[in-house]
């Protein structure tokens, strides 16, 4: 039973998605997505619930005849969490997408890859093979790059699009390989005989190390973080669904799922505290510097993703799951709300609006809520996950859980600063633009999702008091739900932040970060992987291009042509008057007869 | 069962045969794809009713074996097997899509009886290949392939359609001469012609081995084609029409890979295993130059033939391991690439047809005014580039994975890079061809119609189907397969 509820949420949503990609009609395609997206939530509801220990079971999909591929489910604790996690927030963007694409003729489409996407990711979590995993961690790739360049009338959304998918996949040429590398030496590719198998420390360095390739180009990790905030270009409630429970998601939750070997390759632990030190405290510094509402978001996400890989690199992994699984609930609430107020203003950009507490009180409420939990207040739910972290990085101890521990200190203030700092423009202080003025809450398919979403974003810290809840967050949550008096520092350098913040606000400089260009460039790193990785690439492409032209087929032309001239030198050759070929061909029958006599005489 | 295998070689002949006898043009295109469509079944057929494996190696579901020219020893021999069950029935449903699409649409409509008659030669041949168990009656079908696959080109093809013809016809008939010498180094030193004879025990020494498999190699390399022997290809399918690019990507390479697996390994395995490095070293070059010049290639048809340069590549660096998973994957590759690249091919001419143009800087915003066409052009490059859960992937990823297990690291690396570079270049194509606003080149473009539907959709479904259920591919060529790896390891 619990096996056939676990295979129902990849099969419902794949289902809707094969049907809805041959769909016209906007009302049918609606009902589908959202019956099917219902349907996994609720196996999902119903797995949790029932769930009493680990299982797993699949079929022979593929026969290498030295290796095999299995097709199944595997279900532990954070499994349940995660599925639950992915199935609220698609069904969450499902029903807001109705109205915020009211008027898109290629509704339909979009539907039907939005449930391509909650299906690739659900079987990422319930993936009992590598190479299943693979498969969903893939197809996400491609259907996010289908959302994001959803929006025909954004002239950046198919570069945007573009990216997203070749970052990732340049990543994943590090995940298939280590995928080949534990599978090969174990023999096979099923998780679970994965983990039990007893590789050398060379071995799984080396797999861990390409493992985490691929989990930092899907999870935005420094130096491949660099698409996640051009894919702001895609729909909001496609960046939703991104930022939150899936996506990027997966990266971490991979992870958290092979962590047996990871905890045995502390150089690739070492190479992941650094990234997700750099990460952490990249993202909050270039969230300070945005103009645009999104993009705020958007870098948030790549420094909250550094607070999860922190807490896998100082082997928390059930930590690392926890604010995973807060960030899914404030980050996807924090999205669909921003969402409300770019519908209400028309606009992305921080400086058109202000002052909407008083014309949106629910989205005003639902994002304060949210805001808190991102910058780490008590008692709202990041406030938990977070101090979680920085616990189990101070009691890690060494070089990599100081490392983590002092980035994430510095980024706790940061946070602080751009939280605060959004709040304050957008939603106090006088409307900044007559839109502003005349903004108003949007309709209810719209303003429930987010007011739902409300709900686990303020209180979901709480689960973490509950011993159930943390046994279900696996291996690793030691920290999870004790406080104790180190909590003070975090806590004292987030309300700093605020407090900087709101003084600067007051003082009508909100906006004058120091350094801001370099800032709101991101320290100008999309070109450095222009001049280091697209243009060399290109230059490359064309001389090779040149050389397959003229080197290699010129060398068959030549071939042909010398052919050809030749030729037509023996021809000319055998072209003579009478005289000549006569005496030629004497000639001849002369050389013969002097060689057959030599011939003879030699005998 | 054994007329069903006699037939899937007569049915196609005489289809050819009733095309050109009638008059009528639009009969005659009817006769013919109408025998395609009873060869396509008695192909599917085949996998009915079969002898249980005897030996370990080669042993034929059904075969028919009947002296023929004695005075050269030559027998009619013939045979399927799991490894060549998939690829007949892929020659037989191709054709027949080819068929069906010139019932609709012949170029400059011309002669349509003619080109669907010369269709179902090309069949003959190709199948022929893939069913001959004698090794001077493979040479036959595999000779036969080549001057009605020229007259397709060069009578139906684009502008330069002679000149490519003729480079089509001269390299490849390079190719075969090596061969043909190369098979006769296996036939006067092992006395015998018989691959099933051959396969099970090899009395090739070392050095002829060597010689034979790099004859050999040389010979199948030019038709797969394998780099730096892939010259002929970008001309031949960009001047091709539109039913000669799909048959020609879609099944005629493989008879190189095919040859290359069945006849090179299975007859000259010490060879193989020798020369196998290099190969890999090929393949891997393959991979990455083709990937490399469709991305700066600007003409959509030669692009998606350099892109059949890196796909091929993947195909025989699986095989170039030497491994089960190598070969399995290369199996699984070949008919992936052939149903995707198929696809990519009609919907290449599709949009020439209608566009006029090939040329991805006049191509943009399809997806504007061509919504169906840009979804499954769309649909075609990501199933090419080797996403998982779509046919390209399993050959591509086991493929590198099987270098991995073969020890070679530089070449897993480097063939995973190419399979990053195919998502470069694809979603660069899409880029130019189908996103931002409409270019006046694909302003008013005619509707597709139910023929090109009806020609696309097998092949769509086919792509969902492998790639979700890669064990109609994988299942019935495990056991010939590990036969064949038995032979390369057998010291």
């Amino acid at each position: 039973m619990n096996v056939a509820l676990a295979a129902a949420m990849p099969l419902a949503p794949l289902a809707a998605a094969l049907v809805g990609f041959l769909l016209r009609s906007r009302r049918s395609a609606a009902a589908l997505a959202i019956t099917a997206t219902s349907a996994a939530l609720l196996a999902a509801v119903i797995l949790a619930l029932r769930f009493d220990k680990p299982v797993s079971d699949g079929y022979r999909a593929a026969d290498f005849v030295d290796l095999t591929v299995e097709f199944g489910v595997r279900v532990n604790g954070p499994t349940t969490l995660m599925a639950l996690a992915v199935g609220a927030v698609a069904l969450a963007v499902q029903v807001y997408s109705v109205t915020y694409l009211r008027d898109d003729d290629r509704y339909a489409p979009y539907a039907a890859q939005v449930s391509l996407f909650t299906a690739a990711m659900m079987t990422v979590v319930v993936a009992s093979d590598l190479v299943q995993l693979l498969i969903g961690w893939e197809v996400m790739g491609i259907c996010s790059y289908l959302l994001i360049g959803h929006d025909r009338r954004l002239p950046e959304a198919p570069r945007a699009a573009v990216k997203a998918f070749l970052v990732t996949r340049v990543g994943d040429v590090g995940f298939l390989l280590g995928i080949a590398v534990l599978g090969y030496h174990a023999g096979t590719f099923r998780i679970d005989d994965v983990l039990a198998h007893d590789y050398t420390g060379a071995q799984l360095t080396t797999a861990c190390l390409l493992l985490l390739a691929g989990v930092a180009g899907k999870s935005a990790q420094f130096p491949l973080h660099t698409w996640l905030p051009d894919a702001m270009a895609g729909p909001t409630p496609i960046s939703a669904l991104i930022h939150a429970a899936t996506m990027v998601a997966a990266g971490v939750y991979v992870v958290t799922q092979l962590f047996p070997l990871f905890a045995q390759a502390p150089a690739a632990l070492t190479v992941l505290a650094v990234m997700a030190a750099i990460t952490m405290l990249l993202g909050a510094l270039a969230a300070m510097a945005q103009a645009d509402i999104k993009r705020v978001l958007a870098w948030s996400t790549v420094s909250q993703l550094g607070y999860m890989t922190g807490a896998l690199a100082v082997k928390a992994p059930g930590t690392a799951m926890f604010h995973l699984l807060t960030h899914a609930a404030f980050k996807a609430l924090l999205f669909l709300a921003a969402g409300a107020v770019i519908h209400a203003v028309g606009s992305n950009l921080i400086s058109v609006t202000g002052g909407l507490r008083r014309s949106m009180p629910a989205t005003f409420a639902a994002t304060t809520i949210g805001l808190a939990a991102l910058a780490g207040l008590p008692p709202f739910s990041g406030f938990w996950s977070k101090e979680a972290i920085l616990a189990a990085a101070m009691d890690e101890g060494t070089g990599p859980g100081w490392l983590v521990y002092v980035a994430g200190a510095a980024t706790v203030a940061l946070t602080g600063w751009y939280a605060t700092s959004l709040w304050l423009q957008v939603f106090l202080g006088r409307p900044r633009s007559p839109a502003a003025d005349h903004a108003h809450e949007p309709g209810p398919a719209m303003r429930y999702p987010v007011l739902l979403l409300a709900v686990p974003a303020a209180l979901l810290g709480f689960a973490g008091l509950a011993g159930g809840f943390v046994d279900r967050l696996g291996p690793g949550a030691e920290e999870v739900g004790h406080l104790s008096a180190a909590l003070v520092v975090p806590l004292g350098l987030a309300l700093a932040g605020a407090a900087v913040a709101w003084v600067m606000w007051r003082r009508g400089r909100a906006a004058d970060v120091p350094a801001r260009a370099l800032l709101a460039d991101a320290f100008h790193l999309d070109a450095v992987q222009a001049a280091v990785v697209s243009r060399p690439v290109s230059a490359l492409a064309g001389a090779v291009r040149r050389a397959d032209e003229t080197a290699v087929d010129g060398a068959v032309l030549g071939t042909g042509a010398a052919a050809l001239r030749s030729g037509t030198v023996l021809a000319g050759a055998h072209r003579a008057a009478l005289p000549r070929a006569a005496g030629a061909a004497l000639g001849g029958a002369l050389l013969l007869g002097l060689a057959a006599i030599l011939l003879e005489w030699v005998r | 069962m054994n007329a069903v295998l006699v037939a899937v070689l007569v049915i196609p002949a005489l289809g050819a045969l009733a095309s050109v006898v009638i008059r009528s043009d639009r009969a005659g295109r009817v006769a013919g794809t109408v025998a395609a469509a009873l060869s396509l079944v008695a192909a599917a057929l085949l996998a009915v009713d079969r002898a249980p494996a005897t030996g370990d190696r080669l042993s034929p579901w059904h075969q028919v074996d009947v002296a023929w020219v004695p005075a050269v020893q030559l027998r009619f021999h013939v045979g399927v097997d799991g490894v060549s069950y998939p690829l007949v029935v892929l020659t037989a449903l191709l054709t027949l899509l080819c068929c069906l699409y010139s019932l609709w649409q012949v170029p400059g409509e011309r002669n349509g009886r003619q080109l669907v008659a010369l269709l179902l030669v090309v069949e003959v041949g190709i199948v022929g290949v893939f069913l001959a168990l004698d090794l001077i009656l493979f040479f036959v079908f595999f000779e036969l392939v080549l001057l009605p696959m020229y007259a397709i080109i060069a009578g139906w093809g684009g502008p330069e359609r002679r000149a490519a013809a003729r480079k089509f016809v001269l390299y490849t008939l390079f190719g075969s001469v090596i061969l043909l010498v190369g098979l006769l180094v296996v036939v006067t030193g092992a006395n015998t012609a018989d691959l099933v004879t051959l396969t099970e025990s090899s009395t090739l020494g070392a050095n002829a081995q060597r010689v034979a498999f790099v004859l050999l190699a040389v010979g199948f390399a030019v038709k797969s084609p394998l780099w730096p022997l892939h010259t002929w290809l970008p001309d031949a399918h960009t001047e091709a029409p539109t039913v000669g690019s799909v048959i020609l990507a879609g099944v005629l390479l493989k008879m190189g890979t095919y040859g290359l697996l069945r006849i090179g390994v299975g007859v000259a395995p010490d060879g193989a295993r020798w020369a196998s490095p290099v190969l890999a070293g090929l393949a891997v070059a393959a991979i990455l130059v083709g990937g490399l010049v469709c991305l700066a290639q600007t003409e959509l048809k030669r692009l998606i033939a350099y892109s059949s340069v890196g796909h091929m590549g993947f195909v025989l660096l699986g095989i170039a391991t030497l491994t089960t998973t190598g070969f399995q994957a290369a199996l699984i590759g070949n008919l992936a690439h052939g149903v995707i690249t198929g696809l990519l091919f009609f919907l290449a001419g599709a949009i020439k047809d209608r566009a006029h143009t090939g040329d991805l800087g006049q191509l943009g915003g399809l997806r504007e005014t061509a919504p169906v066409l840009a979804g499954l052009l769309g649909f075609a490059a990501i199933a090419s580039l080797g996403l998982p859960g779509l046919a390209g992937f399993w050959g591509e990823a086991f493929a590198v994975v099987a270098a991995v297990q073969r020890g070679w690291p530089v070449a897993a690396v480097l063939a995973a890079l190419g399979g990053a570079l195919a998502a470069a270049y694809f979603l660069r194509l899409l880029r130019r061809a189908t996103h931002g606003p409409a270019a006046p080149a694909v302003v008013g473009l005619s509707p597709l119609h139910r023929f090109e539907l009806a020609a696309w959709a097998p092949l769509v479904l086919l792509a969902i189907a492998l790639g979700l259920v890669p064990a109609l591919a994988l299942t019935p060529s495990a056991h010939p397969v590990r036969g064949l790896t038995a032979v390369t390891h057998a010291d």
